[in-house]
């Protein structure tokens, strides 16, 4: 059984316990869980949510089935379907200070990330991307450098129009 | 109309035709009792501890279909409450359990007789509320029964702060009520019917296999038809017992792990499988890969999609209302030129019959010296005319029940299967005398199991409950012992049980009539003078052999053909 990464897209009733219900579901049935990141939609009664897991077909099939069951969840996409998008939010605090300054503004850059706050001797980096291109860009830093990250966990949606709404 | 929560509560479970609620008071939910005793419509009986509410309001809802519901205040009221629901989620039984909470404006402050009541139940419900206003009261409490009743049934809670249930609030009892996130699937797939049809009539050694899901949607009397139409071998799960008539000839008894030898082979053997509302479990299909082995094709209909192919993998899934499901087989069926392949079934049954040769249920009958377990079931089965409620507790009298009772009915059979709790036997047995006043209602339990929910003796006597207590006391906690000899050199750890008291004057402290049977000349003579007692409750305490295991037995993890036999086995 090859254990792949699969992002889901669910929409929710943006009620008290909801979260839990998921979160709950996982722990419950041993599911894998890498990330899990939610917030109300443009209806602020429905909540949009996306879980980062993993397992075989059969174990992501159990995952959709039982996430379908809980009574407050609307609507269950494995977004691994079709095509799609998926970015994180990073932010990331690196002493920054001689010589080093340059050269993280300079990786920066590169990853199109963006400084959002800076003192003499640190910056602070917001940058967005799919998982890879944020390990990366840790990876270029160097870990020396790094003094905090901050990762949202992935966001995710199909393109063109392959829309998900109830 | 602007009437207290409380009244609300009352007037809402009228409204749904509630004529029972099992409960015990407290602090949070001394509103709710003020307003019960205040009407006339529901009645509450009171039982001895909390447990034993879920577990009456679960007996109940197991014999007449309808849900049941317990009340049990806030904190340990909830705790004891824990076990019954988890009991009636594992088999999805259909029940609102009502819960007091502290006022709103105390949760979260470690108050007194506070938990966090909706995350400690929130793994054994189909679903929970907690109401913090008042006006979302009589919605909440329809969309309860609406959630516990539809689709794969299951426990809801609703969990009341103390407040809420003083606050007025205008009274408006919603007729229905549509969940944008909740629409149980009920049609079955056409296509998939046809495919499934088409696939039992081209079947050379076919099985039928049906479970709880056939009695909890009411397709026994269907599922019986399509069964008899097709001549198929057909056998029933544990919680499935009833579902089709177990004293007919195209029954091959339960299987799965104390299952009988040919119903075992038969679902080993078959090249097609129609499997109805039961779900592969691991006390039938102990090891998916054994079972994997011989192929066969898979027909599997139930109510609940993640049942599908969830341990084993299915080739034709049907999800769908069971009974809309099988009705539109027998549709379909009826307007086929094709018959089932009559000179293989002939084939198949002639290898069946040669299992049932093996008499694997056979056992020590002419002993006279000791009561065998095993013949004061078929005793039981005998003196009731086959036509009793017999709920059970758990172990190896709950599969002597299961064995040796023959349900010809679905309802009759009511015990723990999924979560297997001890303490089941007696007050699910008072739940559904509640539901049939009339009927014969006997609880099969073991010296160990009736001990863990002895205390509703006491209902049984406020209630004048005629149940009667059919105790196989063999001094052991027996399935333990018997795993034990098995599996762990025969070294009996804490599975005797020491000091037990005297039940026959234990049931004469409460008020009952107690017996004691020793000697298998008197099993049938007892039983009958008890079963005449119409109006008392009745302790039966049998000394049986205290040797007897349950066999035949497919030890954990080992696949269907690994069947042990009997003591020679070992």
């Amino acid at each position: 059984m090859n254990s792949n990464r699969h992002i889901l897209s669910l929409l929710l009733e943006n009620e008290a316990g909801a979260l839990s219900r998921v979160a709950g579901l996982f722990s419950a049935r041993a599911y894998n869980i890498e990330s899990l990141t939610v917030a109300p939609t443009e209806d602020p009664t429905m909540s949009r949510m996306t879980i980062v897991t993993s397992g075989s077909e059969d174990v992501i099939e159990q995952i959709t089935k039982q996430l379908n069951k809980l009574i407050e969840v609307v609507k269950v996409f494995d977004l691994n379907e079709g095509r799609h998008i998926e970015r994180e939010l990073m932010l990331v605090k690196v002493r920054a200070e001689g010589k080093d300054r340059e050269e993280i503004k300079r990786t920066a850059d590169i990853f199109r990330g963006r400084v959002i706050d800076v003192t003499d001797r640190i910056y602070t980096i917001e940058l967005t991307g799919t998982r890879d291109k944020l390990d990366a860009f840790l990876e270029a830093i160097g870990h020396t450098q790094i003094l905090e990250t901050v990762r949202t966990g992935a966001s995710g949606i199909g393109r063109g129009e392959w829309i998900l709404r109830v | 109309m602007q009437l207290s929560g409380a009244e609300i509560t009352l007037r809402c479970l009228a409204e749904e035709g509630v004529d029972y609620i099992f409960g015990y008071p407290g602090g949070a939910v001394l509103y709710i009792y003020d307003a019960i005793f205040n009407q006339d419509k529901v009645k509450h009986i009171l039982v001895r501890h909390e447990q034993a509410a879920v577990h009456a309001a679960d007996g109940y809802a197991r014999a007449c279909g309808r849900p049941g519901v317990a009340l049990v205040t806030s904190g340990p009221g909830v705790t004891n409450a824990v076990t019954g629901i988890a009991t009636a989620y594992l088999d999805s039984i259909p029940m609102v359990i009502i819960s007091g909470q502290v006022p709103t404006r105390a949760i979260g402050l470690d108050a007194f007789q506070e938990v966090d009541t909706v995350g400690i139940t929130r793994p054994c419900v189909k679903h929970n509320f907690l109401v913090k206003d008042v006006a979302e009261l009589a919605t909440t409490i329809k969309k309860a029964f609406y959630v516990a009743t539809t689709g794969r049934p299951g426990p809801v809670l609703v969990d009341i702060p103390k407040d809420v249930s003083q606050q007025m609030a205008e009274y408006d009892y919603p007729t229905s009520v549509t969940m944008r996130s909740y629409n149980p699937v009920t049609k079955g797939h056409a296509g998939q019917i046809k495919k499934a049809v088409q696939m039992l009539l081209e079947a050379k050694r076919p099985m039928i296999y049906a479970g709880g899901g056939v009695v909890l949607g009411d397709a026994a009397p269907n599922l019986t038809k399509l069964v008899r139409h097709l001549g198929f071998p057909c056998t029933n799960t544990l919680m499935g017992l009833g579902a089709y008539p177990a004293s007919d000839k195209q029954f091959v008894g339960m299987l799965g792990m104390h299952g009988t030898y040919e119903a075992n082979l038969a679902m080993q053997g078959c090249d097609v499988l129609l499997a109805v509302g039961a779900r592969f479990d691991d006390r039938v299909i102990g090891n998916p890969e054994h079972f994997f082995q011989a192929g066969r094709r898979i027909i599997h209909i139930d109510i609940d999609p993640s049942s599908i192919s969830k341990r084993v993998k299915v080739d034709v899934p049907i999800v769908g209302n069971i009974n809309d499901v099988v009705e539109e087989m027998l549709r379909l069926l009826a307007a086929s030129e094709h018959k089932p392949d009559a000179a293989a079934l002939a084939d198949w049954w002639a290898q069946i019959d040669t299992w049932r040769g093996r008499d694997c249920l056979g056992y020590d009958r002419s002993n006279t010296e000791i009561i065998k377990p095993q013949s004061v079931i078929e005793t039981l089965w005998k003196v009731t005319g086959g036509d009793a409620f017999v709920t059970s507790d758990v172990g190896q009298h709950q599969m002597w029940a299961a064995q040796y009772y023959r349900f010809d009915e679905p309802r009759r059979w009511i015990n723990s299967g999924g979560l297997g709790t001890m303490g089941f036997g007696l007050p699910s047995a008072m739940g559904v005398q509640f539901a049939h006043p009339d009927a014969t209602v006997a609880c099969v339990t073991g010296e160990a199991s009736i001990q863990m929910c002895i205390q509703e003796l006491s209902t049984c006597k406020q209630y004048s409950l005629p149940i009667k207590i059919v105790n196989l006391n063999n001094r052991y906690l027996g399935m333990v012992r018997q795993w034990q000899e098995l599996q762990h050199g025969n070294r009996q750890s804490e599975s005797y049980m020491e000091a037990l008291p005297d039940f026959v004057k234990l049931a004469e402290s409460y008020g009952h009539v107690g017996f004691r049977i020793d000697r298998p000349q008197d099993v049938e003579a007892v039983m009958r003078e008890a079963f005449a007692l119409k109006n008392r409750t009745v302790f039966l305490d049998f000394q049986t052999d205290q040797t007897e295991n349950v066999f035949p037995m497919v030890p954990g993890g080992k696949g269907l053909t690994e069947m042990l036999l009997g003591s020679e086995d070992l």
